[in-house]
């Protein structure tokens, strides 16, 4: 075709590129859906015109492309008319690309001569005018049909998976999925921030609906993780540094100094008996500040690795270095070491999965409960750890002035449900509220009062763990809390907070007064998750949630090859949820690794050496430590292994001499040519300003 | 800064002694302020019900007028003292960024009596300005006769703070504990800041409106506080005005002040009672007097 024939019939001008692949032939397809496109887009009307667009060969809509004869009319129209681009207009790429791709090279065409339109996502689903919906598409259509003339035939690599996996978080879920990997014999590097593994289960006394002891289940777990022999974990340490990318990562971890040698230190905790301070007095974060620990600690009696360390804020050594450094005299260890710094790893993985888990709500954000203010104001996890043997009071639940409590309110969804903190359901609290009723009416006799919106109890036994509270007595009552105060109203309310109250099933609205009040707060995520999602190149959802691939089929993936999460950290959820989330992922690496290789996609970026200035400009840019610089040809060099295919250093390289597969400036000029034409728009011949 | 001062109705009339304190206050730290001329009724919580988008025009022309008046400055900031305008103006401008089309209806009948609302004035409480615009520490630097052994209640009542104002938290606002702390006072912690006084129930339903002004003075009374602080007109009347019927109906002895922040802040700055319209109040708050002189209380 000449150029003036491209200008007469409307077909992309080709400014005398060469197209690959002999003359475009195009087939054009467009998908029902069932309903889905085709109720807001008049589909029959998409095909006609597709079909008098330059280069169609064929146009057809089918009811469901996706489907195995929506496939092989692809297949049986490449074989017998000698298609050589194919376009389907249906849903996201993100869920059929690869089905198409796969039938086109099934067909023997190169796969990169297909490309996919979006008319349901982007348009039947987003509009509800069927008119100008139909416009959109077939919009949308003519620049899919002019883009493809520019595609090339390109061929995929293939990387090899590095079998050993990294773990973030030592957590149930971190702890489930390093056991499972380690137990198919593949490493895994754990990775713990807090001075033990455990995580939250570690802190809770019973777990419901069965109320098995926590400790009981998860201990024995935490053991298998210290003592297995492929499994390398890191307490008390930070990943600092990711680069990489799937099958290949390169990470870096901060092991923060515990100034005791892991090693040597046995757990026998002498060196806390010897602290010169004889009373413990800086508060134990482990046990929610309930307790006081010394300067030299051990975070709980199970905690994992049985080591002790030492807080640099508050031992006198570290402050003024004038201790007599008693710790140190009675170690005949000699593993006490304050001079330790933190200590750089650096490991390769082929593959991560995040359990990061989450946090409580911070319940002084809603003063109307009084946390913070009233001393008998308690949030959940301090009553957690209130009720458990090991925790500040042994294991009874008693007040901070030492009185048990005759009446306890526990105040359902707080920081959850509420436009001025959370709109989500935090799915857990109505059934740890239950497990707590449960537990403060065994140990205390007291009477226990659930302030409930609706009480959300879907689980295995977890309806039947609800009747049996309500067969033991505990009070329901329904309506949103609207304070705790200390103002008395009448005689039997002073010195107690009174919980006020609409209870919406009778209609009146109720002033409770108790002697303790219990906050069962939601679960939000942790405060830098943010930071963790940008290291590992992952997204969020917008209320910090990692967010997953697909929310039904892929829940463990995300957007990023070879990077799962698992647990709290995608989302609030309970321990056997957390547990078979972790599951979820450690199969996926499993089968990651058991694949051993992988195929990238070759949307990379490679430089045109006769252009390149070797400015250097490209190679600080790239995320991936893709560009190199060549000495002796004084050019830029990317390694196509290395690059992921962002586009960073095309658009950056001053002299344009950076292409990208998939992405090259005809493809998309013709695209947005093709776009514009709607508009009696044509973009000028302007090759040189394109460069 | 130049601000744009706008009474509203209450501190011409009832509030007049708000307004004579707030105004000297301003005068104190050498605020810039001017009258907002031509000003009209904000149409509080009645014209709102009879009709939402003349209501909006109403009050929006203040905002316009604002704007007018301060034309040649890049910002312009309204101090409404009365919580009911300061609640009524921010929810006109939220309205109707959020309602294009009154808002396009609004901006037409401004436009057509020569007025412009762009949107971009600032509907300011005293409150919020003492304490972010001026400071604790320039605040404190002023003080002259400071607030030592007094112990002040703050009260902000149901509108000041909620549900538009961002400046502070709506449930346990802290911005008056900021403000009399720079002054030398001791705070009282309680939970009563947000609470309803009783509202205009007052003048209808006193038997519903009695018990819950009663709740806020009881309360304060028992921590011990020498006076309760108010930034709205209504509330200083109900709960000073009231304090017989009060102690007839629920047999106790309440005495207690209940005075504008303005007055009590005056007073720590300096300023002359008589400017400040103490002598407009029902009772003459002796004890703070006492106390300031570093003498004993004159009643408990």
């Amino acid at each position: 075709m000449s150029d003036n024939n491209n200008k007469l019939n409307g077909s992309p001008q080709t400014n005398g590129a060469a197209v690959s692949n002999g003359t475009p032939k195009i087939g054009f397809y467009v998908c029902h859906c069932g309903h889905n496109i085709a109720s807001q887009v008049d589909v029959e009307d998409v095909q006609k015109f597709a079909s008098e667009l330059p280069g169609v060969a064929v146009s057809r809509d089918y009811k469901y492309m996706c489907s195995d004869p929506g496939q092989e009319l692809i297949q049986k129209d490449i074989k017998e008319l000698g298609l050589n681009r194919i376009v389907v207009a249906s849903c996201s790429p993100l869920l059929h690309e690869h089905t198409f791709r796969t039938a086109a090279e099934k067909a023997g065409l190169n796969p990169y001569y297909f490309h996919m339109v979006n008319i349901r996502e982007n348009v039947s689903w987003v509009h509800d005018n069927k008119e100008s919906a139909t416009k959109k598409a077939k919009d949308l259509t003519r620049a899919a049909i002019q883009r493809v003339f520019f595609h090339k035939a390109l061929e995929k690599k293939t990387v090899p998976i590095n079998p050993d996996v990294l773990i973030v978080g030592g957590g149930i879920a971190g702890i489930t999925a390093a056991l499972t990997i380690a137990n198919a014999g593949k490493h895994v590097y754990l990775v713990e921030r807090e001075p033990t593994i455990g995580g939250h289960m570690a802190m809770f006394d019973k777990t419901f609906p069965t109320l098995d002891c926590a400790a009981c289940i998860l201990t024995p777990k935490m053991s298998a993780v210290k003592s297995h022999p492929h499994i390398t974990m890191w307490t008390y340490s930070e990943v600092e540094k990711v680069d990489g990318f799937v099958g290949n990562y390169r990470v870096q971890v901060k092991r923060k100094p515990r100034y005791v040698n892991e090693e040597l230190c046995v757990g026998c905790m002498e060196c806390i008996d010897a602290c010169i301070y004889k009373e413990a007095k800086y508060p134990d974060e482990f046990n929610q500040k309930l307790s006081k620990r010394k300067p030299i600690y051990i975070p709980f009696p199970q905690a994992t690795p049985q080591v002790v360390l030492f807080d640099p804020e508050t031992c006198i050594d570290f402050k003024s270095h004038r201790c007599k450094k008693t710790c140190i005299e009675v170690c005949d260890r000699e593993a006490i070491d304050l001079k330790q710094v933190p200590e750089y790893k650096e490991i390769n993985v082929g593959t991560v999965i995040l359990t990061t888990g989450f946090k409580t709500y911070d319940a002084e954000l809603s003063p109307q409960y009084g946390y913070g203010r009233y001393p008998n104001v308690y949030t959940s996890l301090e009553i957690e750890r209130l009720v458990n043997a090991s925790g500040p009071t042994a294991g009874e639940i008693i007040n901070k002035d030492g009185i048990k409590p005759k009446s306890v309110g526990i105040i359902h969804c707080v920081g959850s449900r509420d436009q001025k903190a959370h709109k989500w359901c935090s799915k857990v609290c109505c059934m740890y509220s239950l497990k707590l009723a449960h537990l403060i009416k065994e140990h205390t006799g007291a009477q226990v009062y659930n302030f409930y919106i609706d009480m959300r109890t879907p689980g295995k036994g977890y309806e039947e763990f609800y009747d049996k509270l309500m067969t033991e007595g505990v009070h329901f009552v329904r309506g949103r809390v609207s304070e705790v105060t200390d103002w008395a109203l009448v005689p039997e309310e002073e010195n107690k907070l009174t919980i006020r109250v609409e209870d919406t099933l009778i209609g009146v609205v109720r002033r409770v007064p108790v002697d303790m009040v219990v906050l069962a707060v939601g679960l939000e995520p942790r405060v830098d998750a943010d930071d963790i999602r940008r290291m590992f190149n992952i997204s969020c959802s917008n209320e910090g949630w990692f967010l997953e691939r697909h929310p039904k089929l892929a829940p463990v993936s995300t957007f990023t090859d070879g990077i799962f999460i698992a647990g709290g950290c995608q989302g609030p959820k309970d321990i056997p949820d957390s547990v078979a989330q972790a599951g979820a992922a450690a199969a996926e690496v499993l089968s990651l690794i058991s694949a051993g290789s992988i195929e990238l996609e070759p949307n990379t970026a490679s430089i045109m050496e006769d252009h390149c200035s070797g400015c250097k400009s490209c190679i600080p840019l790239c995320p991936y430590s893709a560009i190199s610089y060549i000495e002796d040809s004084k050019k830029a060099y990317i390694n196509e292994a290395l690059c992921k295919g962002c586009g960073t250093c095309v658009a950056a390289c001053p002299s344009g001499s950076i292409t990208q597969n998939m992405f090259d400036d005809e493809q998309i000029f013709s695209e947005i040519d093709g776009l514009l034409k709607f508009a009696g728009i044509e973009l000028e011949e302007t090759e040189g300003e394109h460069a | 800064m130049k601000y744009i001062y706008y009474p509203g109705c209450s501190l011409k009339s009832t509030g007049k002694l708000y307004e004579e304190s707030l105004l000297a206050v301003f005068d104190a730290l050498d605020m810039d302020y001017a009258e907002l001329e031509d000003w009209n009724c904000c149409g509080a919580t009645a014209y709102m019900a009879v009709d939402e988008r003349k209501a909006f025009a109403l009050a929006a022309r203040n905002i316009a007028l604002a704007e007018e008046q301060l034309k040649s400055e890049p910002e312009v900031n309204i101090v409404s003292p009365c919580s009911a305008c300061y609640m009524v103006l921010l929810k006109t401008q939220k309205f109707l960024e959020e309602h294009p089309e009154d808002k396009a209806a609004v901006v037409k009948a401004l436009k057509d009596s020569g007025l412009n609302y762009t949107g971009k004035v600032k509907v300011r409480h005293p409150l919020d300005i003492l304490v972010n615009d001026i400071g604790e520490k320039e605040i404190t630097k002023r003080i002259t006769k400071p607030l030592k052994g007094v112990r002040v209640a703050s009260y902000y009542g149901c509108q000041t703070v909620r549900p538009y104002a961002t400046f502070d938290d709506q449930r346990n606002p802290v911005t008056m504990d900021k403000i009399f702390k720079a002054a030398g006072a001791e705070i009282v912690d309680w939970t009563m800041k947000t609470r309803c006084c009783g509202g205009s129930l007052t003048g209808t339903i006193q038997e519903v409106a009695l018990p819950l002004s009663y709740i806020i003075l009881h309360e304060a009374k028992k921590r011990r506080a020498d006076v309760v602080t108010t930034a709205c007109s209504l509330c200083q009347f109900n709960l000073e005005c009231y304090q017989d019927d009060m102690d007839k109906r629920f047999k106790t002895d309440l005495k207690i002040d209940v005075i504008y922040f303005s007055q009590l802040l005056g007073l720590a700055l300096g300023i002359d009672p008589k400017k400040l319209g103490i002598h407009r109040l029902f009772a003459i708050p002796e004890n703070i007097y006492k106390i300031m002189e570093g003498g004993n209380r004159v009643y408990v």
